[in-house]
């Protein structure tokens, strides 16, 4: 029993990283119906970039963050201007593809940049250690689990209360009511890939203080549209709970067959992918998704 | 399309025609016999870089009727040919297996396990499909590990080389023979595949689904037929690839594989037979100067510079045709043709 409550919270505590960086794809996804495969590299680059500014400068935590969130905020408006713009209004697979093309780019750009080496900055970010009965709570975890909740209750709060958020939200309504309305749709666009992006890069940091970067980190990425998918690409409150229950799953599923296969599992890793497939012929538009409905 | 100045279709049989004029024809044979007597004039080197072309344009087809001609988006390409692959190196290896019995079984197996990872298409479709589709090919090479037993697992198969009555196709020439075989007798059936049926049922999905749905084409037989048919091509190309090696590793079908097919077919252009080869040999050939350009780069700036040059030189490709030339080189080459024929008199 311990050792499944012990399962279940590393999951919760993963599940909610995952939210976090599944909340970049979904905010994209709502306003400029782009679906963004590198979603997974911008963690990658939050890792490395945690790596540069907290080990290499020694910068103080806060510091480094913000300026981690300051590079983020570069890199999204690049992006959208560079390489999506021109693609308004081109089929889903030529946004696709360039999303594709992109995170190529970012991990051949990480490469070049810090070697593609593992790294680790284990012990750098500040820990709260904490004791239930016979579980402990891996501490770095705790700090992630604290972080996504503060970061989604902002997001919340911004697009609920803020005018830039609302305009996002209408957006993702109708685009063509919000430019009548008066407000510049390419803002807007250019606005959901930073947020993406500083949502992907905070997750990154906190995912490189558990576990280390290198450039496979980027498969996270992947693990966070099993979430999506599952919690209906354009739900946001369906992808926090969906994290959570791909997060738990995962580390159940993993902790208990893992030692029944041969090669010594690594069902962790496949085990998103199992996720998709049983929700896309099951429930195609996941568990809070809206069902597309067509016309010729 | 733009026929030479002063040549009319009179017929249905004319119009139809692949090869209209005699050039062509001309063109054609003198195209073939240059393509079968490489062996006499380039060193094994060029060689091998070809026999990879053609097994390389074997696969794309596959692709090219699955997502250029029906639309059904597929990023799980490299892990069908992992497929097709592993089904014939395990019937020669381990079973004694002929390999001229193998490929068949091989194509066929690839194909099923297209038309099982195709299932969710018919309920889902752009952007869930690519998803199932990336599933698809990490759960066949995870399952690959697993079975170590059968498969090697991690350690790899070694795959003995076909043979023929008692001859091994052990040089490069006659593997050389083998593959461009294989490559032409493919886009003989990818181009006229499209000309059948079953293409125009694979175009009308493609071009609208719904429309299609309501004019009488059978979405469910059809879009599975596509994944089959391209799956099955897959199956081929892993098959000739591993025995082309003598051995079979999953390292051989990466996931970025699957994304470069993908991007082959976008550089030559959707929908489009002869751009698919356009699209192969192009990024084929720019991989090559990669891996030459690639140590000179890495000696000079960085060690890791070799890697992060192969994958930034992909994506940026990719980039810029998505940016500048979305419909490919298949699409540059038809105002090529359509300003010669016209020449001198541009209209």
């Amino acid at each position: 029993m311990t050792f499944f409550l012990q399962l279940v919270i590393s999951g919760f505590a993963l599940g909610m990283v995952y939210a976090l960086i599944a909340l970049g794809f979904v905010i994209i996804l709502k306003c400029s119906k782009a679906f963004n495969i590198a979603q997974g590299h911008f963690v990658m680059i939050g890792g490395y970039l945690g790596f540069t500014f907290l080990v290499t400068f020694h910068l103080p935590v806060w510091v480094s963050l913000l300026a981690a969130i300051a590079v983020a905020i570069i890199m999204g408006l690049l992006i959208e201007r560079l390489t999506l713009r021109p693609l308004v209004g081109q089929p889903v697979l030529a946004v696709i593809m360039m999303t594709i093309a992109l995170a190529t780019v970012l991990e051949g750009l990480a490469t070049l940049i810090w070697g593609g080496e593992y790294k680790s900055y284990h012990g750098v970010l500040p820990t709260i250690t904490l004791k239930l009965g016979e579980l402990s709570i891996p501490p770095e975890a705790l700090i992630g689990v604290m972080v996504s909740i503060v970061v989604v209750v902002i997001l919340m709060l911004f697009f609920r209360y803020t005018r830039s958020g609302l305009a996002m939200m209408a957006t993702a309504e109708d685009e063509q009511v919000v430019q009548s309305a008066g407000i510049k749709v390419t803002t807007v666009y250019a606005l959901s890939w930073v947020i993406a992006c500083i949502v992907g890069v905070i997750g990154g940091i906190i995912l490189g203080g558990v576990s280390g970067v290198m450039v496979s980190m980027s498969n996270v990425g992947l693990k966070a549209f099993a979430v999506v998918l599952l919690g209906g690409v354009n739900s946001i409150g369906g992808a926090i709970i969906a994290g959570i229950i791909v997060g738990v799953l995962e580390n159940v599923a993993a902790g208990y067959l893992d030692p029944l296969l041969p090669a010594g599992g690594g069902l962790a890793n496949v085990f998103p992918f199992i996720v998709i497939i049983i929700v896309l012929i099951f429930k195609p538009y996941g568990l809070f998704g809206l069902a597309e409905i067509e016309r010729i | 399309m733009g026929l030479p100045s002063g040549t009319f279709n009179q017929s249905y049989a004319q119009d139809m025609a692949i090869f209209r004029t005699k050039t062509h024809w001309v063109m054609l044979i003198a195209f073939l016999i240059f393509l079968f007597t490489c062996p006499l004039y380039f060193s094994d080197r060029i060689l091998t870089i070809m026999t990879v072309i053609g097994i390389t344009v074997i696969s794309v087809h596959g692709l090219g009727i699955l997502t250029g001609y029906c639309n059904q988006i597929s990023i799980g390409h490299a892990g069908f040919m992992a497929v097709g692959a592993y089904t014939s190196g395990i019937l020669t290896a381990t079973l004694g297996w002929s390999f001229w019995a193998a490929l068949p079984c091989a194509a066929l197996m690839a194909g099923l396990v297209g038309i099982l990872f195709g299932l969710p298409s018919l309920k889902i479709k752009g952007f869930y499909l690519i998803m199932a589709t990336i599933a698809a090919h990490f759960i066949i090479i995870w399952f690959i590990l697993q079975f170590q037993n059968l498969t090697g697992g991690g350690n790899g198969l070694s795959v003995p080389r076909p043979e023929i009555g008692g001859f091994v196709l052990k040089s490069k020439a006659s593997y050389f023979y083998l593959v461009m075989t294989i490559a032409c007798l493919a886009t003989f059936f990818a181009k006229n595949l499209v000309r059948t049926r079953a293409g125009r049922a694979f175009i009308a999905i493609r071009d609208n689904e719904l429309a299609a749905e309501v004019m009488g084409v059978n979405l469910w037989a059809y879009k599975l037929l596509a994944f089959f048919i391209g799956c099955v091509f897959a199956g081929v190309a892993g098959s000739l690839l591993v025995h082309y090696v003598a051995f079979a590793t999953v390292d051989q079908f990466p996931f970025m594989n699957s994304v470069w097919y993908l991007g082959m077919l976008i550089v030559g252009g959707m929908g489009s037979t002869v751009g698919v080869i356009f699209g192969a040999v192009s990024l084929k050939l720019l991989d090559e100067l990669v891996t030459i350009v690639g140590p000179i780069l890495s000696a000079a700036v960085a060690p890791q510079a070799a890697a992060s040059l192969s994958l930034i030189m992909r994506g940026l490709v990719i980039i810029i045709f998505l940016i500048f030339e979305p419909r490919g080189l298949a699409h540059r080459w038809q105002m090529v043709k359509a300003y010669y024929r016209l020449w001198p008199f541009s209209h």
